[in-house]
């Protein structure tokens, strides 16, 4: 068996405290679960520090630990919650470097999930920080990119916001790109647990003869495009697709502007559906399925 | 140079800064958003001056309305002039203007503009140094929640941490008494911290912190009388006016050193707008 994404967080979380890189912060962090088992049971004497439950002021305090130098580590448990918890590191961590020039390399943690857990817990929120400039927003879902994004932080001074996916911590597997050197009929573009499904997407895409670029995106904010991705895009009969865990209005619409500035191609977009979600499977709002994309896929090829 | 003297002399500064400032706010020399301290510069004054006698450097967390707490903790007068003209040369590189001041010199640090983020930032900084650590707010910015927040956790880590409130009763016009019922030091001896609620009585100041060496946090909820409105825009009246009331008080050396200060601050505004 492999490593997987939970036992690389949780030996990077041990390093980082141990090795005297700086400390760990969080609500609920010595819980049970020890969010999702990505965290060594260590407790504030180690560094594994608990904040109360003031959200607000809990984002504020380790973006003052950041500020002193201290390499901090910040968990929150739902994405949601950085309504509340990203305040001070989108307007303060985000902004001192340019305005001060004092530094203030928080990395945040901040996990998202689905299923079952209502209106605001649920899905990614990573648009929320990714409009800020002075802020780097990565979404790891593999084991060596996690490791790559925790070694970016360590030798950058911005803040990080690294937006995870519970159901990413059980893989051990890296995920490759594929870019198809002939035409085909669509380049996907799969951020965050979307990323995920793209191996059945291709099964399910080539058994109605769909043919499929894949180019994982790690990076969220800087969003580089690479001309080799334009190319691709270029020899795709009907253009790409843009795929997340948020919805469209945010990094997805806009990456796929940024996609279709350098091609000749439009590139079309799929995340939640834009309702609220509620607790009943009936009614919930999940990140796009292969089916789900597939589907919209050939709504796109059927000029739908 | 006694306590007293000596607090005259750095709130004199201020207030002749400050007079400055709105002259050239009139003038159009600054056209940005000024938040003048002037009428409150006796509380960071007395502080600046008692943690000198006692050889403390703090590191310290200010708000908008911040000039004289940055100009009476030993920051550069010239930087901060340069600052209000928006000149790259300014403390802030000419981006932070009157409401984002800080020195790198004196461990002062500026603030983002939501109002009372300094508290809980300062906390935390305070909690990963475990230095001296000044925070001020307004008595507006004490009721964001975020600041009830980190006044808890501050208590609960027991940290080093002195919160002024400068209590002018007023959030741009609106009284106290139209937004709440509570002051400030009952919430903070509810989070089983040290608090009172005083004058800006030099005095009455050095009574309470000159036994308080940051072995834990502490509260000072210091009442106080702008002179001037939000931005500058106009004046609150005939205020009772605590550096006019020292200056009487403190006879002719005081009036001496207020003259010299009148002098000195003319002289600097006048060579950093470049007036001959």
């Amino acid at each position: 068996m492999g490593t997987t994404v939970r036992d690389t967080i949780k030996e990077i979380t041990r390093k980082h405290l141990t090795e005297g890189r700086g400390k760990c912060y969080g609500q609920c962090l010595t819980a049970v679960g020890w969010v999702g088992g990505t965290l060594p049971e260590m407790y504030e004497e180690g560094g594994m520090v608990e904040l109360s439950m003031a959200d607000v002021a809990g984002g504020a305090i380790v973006t003052g630990a950041a500020l002193a130098g201290e390499r901090a580590i910040y968990v929150v448990r739902y994405q949601g919650f950085q309504w509340y918890n990203a305040v001070s590191v989108a307007n303060y961590a985000a902004k001192s470097k340019e305005l001060w020039n004092r530094p203030c390399p928080i990395l945040v943690r901040s996990i998202a999930m689905e299923g079952g857990i209502g209106p605001v817990a649920g899905s990614s929120h990573h648009s929320i920080v990714s409009r800020m400039p002075g802020i780097k927003v990565i979404s790891p879902m593999t084991p060596k990119e996690y490791q790559y994004a925790y070694d970016c932080y360590m030798n950058d001074n911005d803040p990080y916001y690294i937006s995870e996916h519970r159901k990413s911590y059980d893989n051990e597997d890296e995920l490759r790109t594929f870019i198809d050197d002939k035409e085909v009929d669509f380049t996907i573009f799969p951020l965050s647990i979307t990323r995920l499904e793209m191996i059945k997407l291709v099964e399910l895409a080539g058994a109605e003869n769909i043919t499929l670029n894949i180019i994982h995106q790690l990076w969220i904010r800087p969003f580089n495009v690479n001309p080799l991705w334009a190319q691709a895009l270029n020899r795709s009969r009907y253009g790409g697709l843009v795929t997340d865990d948020d919805y469209v209005e945010g990094v997805a619409s806009s990456m796929a502007n940024e996609l279709s500035l350098v091609s000749t191609k439009r590139v079309h977009t799929l995340g939640l559906d834009p309702r609220t979600a509620g607790f009943y499977a009936s009614v919930d709002n999940l990140p796009p399925s292969a089916e789900k994309i597939l589907e919209k896929l050939k709504q796109i090829k059927n000029g739908i | 140079m006694s306590y007293r003297i000596e607090a005259f002399k750095k709130a004199s500064f201020c207030r002749h800064f400050e007079n400055q400032v709105y002259q050239n706010v009139q003038k159009k020399n600054i056209k940005i958003p000024v938040y003048l301290s002037a009428g409150q510069e006796y509380i960071a004054a007395s502080i600046s001056t008692i943690l000198k006698e006692k050889g403390i450097e703090p590191n310290i967390f200010i708000q908008h309305r911040g000039h004289s707490t940055y100009l009476s903790f030993g920051a550069s007068p010239v930087e901060l002039v340069d600052e209000l003209l928006g000149k790259k040369t300014g403390c802030a590189g000419g981006m932070g203007g009157s409401a984002s001041i800080h020195s790198h010199e004196k461990n002062i640090f500026g603030h983002d503009g939501l109002m009372g983020s300094q508290v809980p930032i300062a906390v935390g900084h305070c909690y990963s140094t475990r230095k001296p650590t000044i925070v001020t707010m307004g008595d507006a910015s004490a009721e964001e929640d975020y600041v009830m927040g980190a006044l808890g956790w501050a208590s609960t880590k027991n940290l080093p941490i002195l919160f002024i409130v400068e209590d002018n009763n007023l959030s741009i016009l609106t009284e106290k008494k139209m937004r709440r019922n509570w002051e400030m030091d009952d919430v903070a001896r509810a989070f089983k911290m040290k608090a009172v609620n005083i004058s800006d009585d030099p005095l009455i100041i050095r009574m309470h912190l000159e036994n308080y060496n940051f072995e834990g946090p502490m509260l000072l909820n210091i009442n106080t009388n702008r002179k001037y409105w939000h931005s500058g825009a106009g004046q609150d009246g005939d205020n009772f006016d605590r550096y006019e009331n020292e200056l009487k008080t403190l006879g002719e050396e005081a009036i001496q050193i207020d003259l010299e200060n009148k002098q000195l601050v003319e002289k600097l505004w006048e060579q950093q707008l470049g007036i001959q």
